[in-house]
């Protein structure tokens, strides 16, 4: 399957569960879709069979509301059957709606921002320590950077040199009362973090080649990475996109099949 | 206490190479050996303690056995949430280490006094607790989590204190220890419960009131939820217990000891607890003034262990 179809179907099933469960968070979900395909279908090293595999790559959601584009993921690598993901958000499935570490293939618990990066430090530190090749991602949004946990972990990284780190801000601009720029302006965050000693890339989120590139390169030498990604909130679906609204509302069921029949048209490839 | 810990950390480490110990830039003069002995199993995170707490998370994840250094509220109210959700929850070997329980940092004023840390960390599911009472204790604790990496906190005092213990001993959770006996000797009518530091002075009251023909002197360094059955099973066996604690009532060990006996109202009612009045909070003075304020003094004890002494008697 290429990252495009894995985006695509990452998208359909995001959409479905929240339609189910009348659940929040469709717009940043699919704000990371591309993301979450991209690392899963062509760069992360994981075996769905066997997710404590020592020598995995480790992903972190730290903005463990937008769970559905990786659970979707998870369960399409084969790490649990895709059925399950039906269960989303009912009494007593696994799948909580936020990121929950009890479903396999998932590192970390989340839910509570600023907890993913100084966690992703701390597994990069001890890769570094023992002199292990695996890498560590971690997933933050742009509202979550007003976390100050997160800017001592960003400090931190950089003064330790943890280049087996890699960090992507989805930057999709837009927060929970409103912009980011109005909430609380990021400023320049290529020049932010190139002052706390990492290696910035600004990427275009949805441009699979492009962040695939990205991934691949690794970065600078003795620099942790950031993919500042720009990204569309609710991208792949023109009613949801760059509105605040799809961060609490669900998708009826007309919502759901106008939404599935457009990516399934377009077949996601508007990057 | 603190060299006590430091010590008897730096003795498992050479040993234990799943040990690790990040410190919040605190602890001069006391983790420089470690940091030179096992640089690649220390950091310093500089003053941070959320990260300090993530990072420990994280490094606990990939099978380190962690322990996190600062003093007083810094290791456990600054990063409570990430001790609630990325230790806790997640059931990783992480030992939260705070130097200045109760009021050890007495005119360093109210940031520095630890006298609610006890209410904050027992609610956490799967958390142990440790409050060794003197720095006998305080080496069991760290053997006793060294041989059992889980989700804990260790409240330490300072420096200085009493050792009260004549032998080692060992500890466990729920595991009460019978000063200067065993359990096989016969009991004697009364007990005082410390946890902490108001070990010594449990003692001392006892000696020094006059009372050790009839009350023991009893402590439990090393608590969890699963804590009550031995709690209710050591209560049965007196007519009354005073609980002692340098920490604030509202949701102390006392409190806690409390709850333990909620299914069983004949024990509560032995029960009477002594902690810390909240008038001591905002107060500057030494460790012993302070302690005093808040109705720790030795003659306080005594009065109070002489109350219970009489009628008990009657």
């Amino acid at each position: 399957m290429s990252t495009q179809d894995l985006a695509r179907d990452i998208r359909i099933r995001a959409l479905e569960m929240v339609t189910v469960a009348k659940a929040s968070h469709i717009g940043g979900a699919l704000s990371i879709a591309d993301v979450v395909a991209v690392l899963y279908g062509s760069v992360l090293r994981h075996k769905p069979e066997q997710p404590e595999w020592s020598n995995r790559d480790r992903l972190i959601l730290s903005k463990g509301h937008s769970c559905t584009s990786l659970y979707a993921a998870l369960a399409l690598c084969g790490y649990f059957p895709v059925p399950e993901l039906a269960t989303y958000a009912s009494n007593g499935s696994r799948l909580m709606s936020h990121i929950s570490h009890k479903v396999p293939g998932v590192e970390f618990s989340t839910g509570s921002l600023g907890h993913g990066l100084p966690f992703g430090a701390g597994k990069a530190l001890a890769a570094k320590r023992r002199g292990l090749a695996w890498r560590t991602y971690v997933i933050v949004s742009d509202g979550e950077l007003d976390e100050g946990s997160n800017w001592e972990a960003i400090l931190f990284a950089g003064h330790h040199k943890l280049d087996n780190l890699t960090l992507i801000v989805d930057y999709n601009k837009i927060q929970s009362l409103g912009s980011v720029n109005e909430v609380i302006d990021l400023g320049d965050l290529v020049q932010k973090f190139s002052a706390f000693r990492w290696d910035p890339i600004r990427i275009n989120g949805h441009d699979h080649d492009a962040l695939s590139n990205a991934f691949l390169s690794q970065g600078k030498k003795g620099m942790p990475t950031v993919l500042v990604a720009d990204t569309v909130k609710g991208k792949g679906v023109s009613f949801m996109e760059n509105l605040l609204i799809w961060h609490y509302r669900n998708p009826d069921a007309n919502q759901l099949a106008a939404a599935v029949s457009e990516l399934t048209s377009n077949d996601a490839r508007r990057t | 206490m603190r060299t006590a810990f430091i010590n008897e950390l730096f003795e498992a480490a050479l040993r234990n190479e799943r040990i690790f110990l990040i410190v919040g830039d605190l602890g001069f003069s006391v983790v420089e050996p470690f940091a030179r002995e096992f640089p690649a199993r220390f950091v310093n995170v500089g003053v941070a303690e959320q990260n300090m707490t993530g990072v420990a998370a994280g490094l606990a994840s990939e099978g380190f056995h962690v322990f996190t250094y600062s003093i007083a509220n810094f290791p456990t109210f600054r990063c409570a949430e990430q001790i609630r959700n990325d230790i806790a929850y997640h059931n990783l070997p992480v030992t939260v280490v705070s130097v200045g329980g109760g009021l050890a940092y007495g005119s360093l004023g109210y940031s520095h006094h630890a006298v609610q840390d006890i209410a904050l960390l027992r609610t956490f599911p799967n958390m142990t607790i440790a409050c060794p009472g003197d720095p006998v204790e305080a080496r069991a604790c760290v053997r006793y989590f060294v041989q059992n990496p889980r989700p804990s906190y260790l409240r330490l005092g300072k420096a200085g204190e009493p050792k009260v213990h004549a032998s080692e001993v060992a500890v466990a959770p729920g595991k009460i220890l019978r000063q200067g006996e065993d359990w096989n000797r016969p009991i004697k009518s009364h007990a005082v419960l410390s946890t902490a530091a108001t070990l010594s002075l449990a003692q001392h009251a006892v000696k020094s009131g006059g009372f050790e023909a009839d009350w023991d002197v009893c402590s439990l360094p090393v608590w969890n939820s699963d804590s009550g059955p031995s709690i209710r099973e050591f209560i049965a066996k007196y007519q009354s217990i005073l609980v002692i604690e340098d920490h604030l009532r509202a949701g102390g060990f006392g409190s806690f000891v409390q709850e333990c006996l909620d299914p069983a109202p004949d024990l509560l009612a032995r029960v009477r607890c002594l902690a810390l009045d909240p008038k001591v909070c905002g107060h500057v003075a030494s460790q012993d003034v302070l302690n005093q304020m808040g109705g720790l003094s030795l003659e306080g004890v005594i009065r109070l262990v002489a109350s219970l002494d009489k009628i008990r008697s009657l």
